[in-house]
């Protein structure tokens, strides 16, 4: 490829429509299936919450999207083109998955949180590996560590796993009203917070298991 | 079939001259195989012609020269021919020499571990069993038990089978499916789709209880254990969490009976220097001592055994003592998969049980305890996995109200600096799913990158299963840190792994579909292929040129459903074009030339095409008039 490196130029304006693969005609660029052959088509750069049909905002019910959720896949899922061209079934799959992915970014708030930053093009903080320079989110996250290493029955973790929890959805709160107030370095640092909260939950209850296998 | 039934876009079926085809649904297990069809959503296993046995065991008898026999009759030659019967094949499939060392002592049968010239050469790893005179690969081994199941499928229907659905463990990692495809491939049977084996199960019976809410599969089979978690809402079962152990199953309480019992004979003074025959004699013995204490409290077995017969009786509570870690264990791994989905015992509105070795009272009285209810079993365990396999072939080939949606049951990363895994998709993320993650060069001037892609949840490389390596090369000459690298992971419905790699700033792209280290490497596959199948150019020409057919039939319904919707565009002289092309590719389509098809197909598109300009041209000014407006208001 000849490309010198000159980065991709993106039209500011969306296209309305595009041409069906199918019969060639035009097509609607966020349509699923086009609307005068049926055919199935590729899942385009519509973003999550367009996706969904829903406004780019951190307080999301969860159960509505689902239920959104499982009607597209209904409709996209490969399993509905199984006898169906090649072609066809590669959309699907495509569909799906992007599908899938769209699912999987909004109900997981960290997820959801950095998605949003992104959106409004704000680099959030780096996951897990990156260096968090936050002195009280390391001291609280290394005592709760300590904490749930020196917990050695299945109460004391249950304990544990509940004050998480209830830190978690306390914070969570703290992300939305930031985001809302499009306070993007507040916003970040939460984030970050609710990310090692979820991470200690998840660490909790497997050392619960692993008690109970013991 | 309904009367009448309306679809919604994109599930129209397929517009196909010809019939549907039929499609079986096959349970490959361990130790029993079943195969079952559904039609109008009443699934029924096919039995043999004498009406009997819906079980075929998963045993093979190779003969001197004889074409190798399956099923009862192969398990009888066990006590003459030991070293000609190879069972319990699905454990090694998709394993390593390594794997198979650690379960080498429990296999009745030869494992030839290969060289450490061929292992320092890089060929695949691959198990290879010495039987009789021959040496087998487990995808062999496999792909006879299929052939003797769509015999068994094609004798009780009466019509040539050549689709199926397959399960699996839900555990099986990627080497152990692609190895299952592979035998389906060397069987001549297209696998419409690899279906986890509890996702099955609980499919056979949610659409007879059209049940809602979250269910628990158990299924302990002969080789393999597997836990899931389902929720079923609104015609969609979507697995929300899904683990096991694929080495742990009632094979193992035969091997803890039959240690019993050599402990038994020794301590009376025996000493047994048990060979492969004696070996597979003793669990044959041992495995009638488990079945006999699903119904009894006691049992008196004989074992006879070099020359030397001695009398045991085994009490139920003995039993239970020998399985109880193996029990637990299950049990374990039951409450982890509970955590992982945030989900106590008691939110589980039923338990499904799967797998002859859950008729084990210890089994069932320990599933009992851990949800506190009674499990359902009004499906026999051992075809519940094939009905629901044959529901789901239905629903492929004719339609479904239904759909499943399942997770990956491990999870997949790459290796990174120090060994150290970093995870790409974890595991019970649902499929398909495409995840994308960047990396870059640590080296200034670095043009290649090895990816090395791994499943498992251990930090580290080496304690994960190793599912492929490749090279990115042609990385241009920048400094460290400066590259790109997008390393894209793509699990498809089957649960099958693609990963390609992409150099972002200059586009370098390298693509492989994981083909695990320990599979058949593609020659290998082609030279097995070429074997089996005398016919399979010829079936494959058949399938591209139903491709051609399917493709074609698309192309003319498209441009039929165009001219339909925008009629006023249509010029009668792009009419009459469109309608000849049409002819003619009809006619094309009606023979056996698929080039011609292929022809005929382009002929179409060329023709439609000023109608399909003027479609686009009207539409693009439309929405312009319709933005002058909203500018003028």
């Amino acid at each position: 490829m000849s490309n010198t490196g000159t980065s991709e130029t993106r039209t500011a304006e969306q296209p309305q429509h595009k041409v069906c693969w199918s019969c060639k005609g035009p097509v609607e660029a966020s349509a699923l299936f086009c609307d005068t052959c049926n055919a199935i088509q590729p899942p385009g750069q519509l973003d999550h919450f367009t996706r969904f049909g829903l406004e780019r905002t951190f307080l999301i019910d969860v159960d509505a999207i689902e239920a959104t959720y499982l009607k597209q896949q209904q409709l996209l899922h490969p399993d509905r083109f199984a006898s169906k061209s090649a072609r066809e079934q590669a959309l699907s799959s495509q569909q799906a998955a992007t599908l899938n992915g769209a699912f999987e970014t909004l109900k997981n708030p960290v997820a959801r949180a950095e998605y949003l930053m992104r959106l409004a093009g704000h680099e959030p903080e780096g996951g897990e590996g990156h260096t968090v320079n936050d002195p009280a989110l390391l001291m609280e996250a290394m005592e709760m560590r300590e904490a749930l290493h020196d917990a050695d029955d299945r109460n004391a973790v249950d304990a544990m796993i509940k004050d998480t929890r209830k830190a978690a959805r306390a914070c969570e709160k703290d992300v939305a009203e930031a985001l809302e107030q499009n306070a993007y370095d507040r916003a970040k640092k939460l984030t970050t917070r609710l990310r090692y909260l979820m991470k200690m939950t998840e660490e909790a209850r497997a050392k619960k298991s692993r008690l109970a296998a013991a | 079939m309904a009367l009448l039934k309306i679809h919604e876009p994109g599930q129209t079926p397929l517009p196909h001259e010809d019939e549907r085809q039929l499609a079986v649904g096959i349970d490959l297990g361990t130790t029993n195989s079943v195969v079952a069809i559904s039609n109008d959503e009443k699934p029924e296993v096919l039995r043999d012609t004498s009406g009997g046995n819906a079980i075929v065991p998963s045993v093979v008898y190779y003969g001197a020269d004889d074409d190798p026999v399956v099923g009862e009759a192969a398990r009888d030659q066990i006590n003459d021919n030991a070293d000609r019967v190879v069972s319990s094949v699905k454990r090694l499939m998709g394993r390593g020499i390594a794997d198979v060392k650690s379960i080498a002592g429990t296999l009745p049968y030869h494992v030839e571990v290969p060289t450490e010239d061929a292992e320092k050469s890089g060929e695949p790893m691959m198990v290879r069993l010495n039987v009789g005179d021959r040496v087998l690969t487990p995808v062999e081994v496999s792909a006879d038990i299929l052939r003797a199941l769509r015999a068994r499928a094609e004798e009780s229907l009466g019509k040539p089978v050549e689709k199926a659905v397959i399960t699996v463990p839900a555990y099986f990692d990627d080497g152990a499916r692609t190895a299952t495809k592979d035998a389906a491939r060397l069987a001549g049977i297209e696998v419409l789709r690899l279906v986890n084996e509890p996702t099955a199960a609980a499919l056979a019976y949610g659409l007879d209880n059209g049940a809602e809410g979250l269910y628990a599969v158990y299924d302990l089979g002969g080789g393999t254990f597997d836990i899931s978690l389902l929720k079923m809402q609104k015609g969609v079962f979507q697995v929300k969490a899904t683990g096991g152990d694929a080495a742990l199953g009632g094979d193992d309480f035969d091997h803890a009976i039959a240690e019993h019992l050599l402990a038994e004979r020794k301590s009376g003074g025996t000493t047994d220097d048990l060979d492969a025959s004696d070996a597979k004699r003793l669990l044959k013995t041992a495995r009638k001592v488990k079945e006999a204490l699903t119904d009894a409290d006691s049992t008196e077995i004989t074992v006879s055994l070099g020359g030397s017969e001695t009398t045991h009786t085994v009490t139920r509570a003995e039993f239970d003592a020998m399985i109880a870690k193996l029990v637990s264990r299950t049990i374990a791994i039951t409450e982890q998969v509970l955590d992982d989905a945030d989900i106590l015992a008691d939110d589980v509105k039923g338990v499904v049980l799967v797998g002859g070795s859950t008729r084990v009272p210890a089994v069932r009285r320990a599933v009992a305890d851990l949800f506190e209810q009674d499990p359902l079993s009004d499906i026999d365990p051992d075809e519940v996995v094939a009905l629901g396999a044959a529901l789901q072939a239905e629903a492929l080939t004719g339609g479904s109200d239904n759909l499943l949606l399942d997770v990956t049951p491990l999870s997949l990363g790459l290796e990174t600096m120090g060994g150290i895994v970093e995870k790409v998709i974890d595991r019970n993320t649902p499929i398909p799913v495409a995840k994308a993650q960047e990396f870059t060069t640590y080296q200034d001037g670095q043009s290649a990158m090895m990816i090395h892609v791994v499943q498992g949840e251990r930090e580290m490389v080496d304690q994960c299963r190793s599912l492929a390596r490749f090279a990115l090369t042609g990385i241009p000459s920048m400094a460290a840190g400066a590259a790109r690298i997008k390393v894209t992971f793509n699990v498809d419905a089957d649960g099958l792994l693609t990963v390609s790699a992409r150099e972002e700033t200059t586009g370098t792209e390298q693509e492989v579909a994981v083909k695990p280290t320990y599979g058949i490497n593609e020659l290998d596959m082609a030279n097995m292929l070429r074997e089996s199948m005398v016919h399979a150019r010829e079936d494959m020409e058949m399938r591209l040129l139903t491709e051609a057919r399917v493709e074609a039939r698309r192309n003319v319904l498209a441009v039929q459903a165009a001219m339909n919707a925008d009629r006023a565009l249509l010029t009668s002289e792009d009419e009459d074009n469109i309608a000849g092309a049409i002819a003619k590719l009809e006619a094309a389509m009606s023979g056996e030339d698929r080039d011609l098809i292929n022809e005929q197909a382009e002929a179409l598109e060329d023709a439609s095409r000023p109608f399909a300009e003027a479609r686009m041209d009207a539409r693009i000014r439309q929405a312009l008039a319709g933005r002058n407006v909203d500018q003028v208001n």
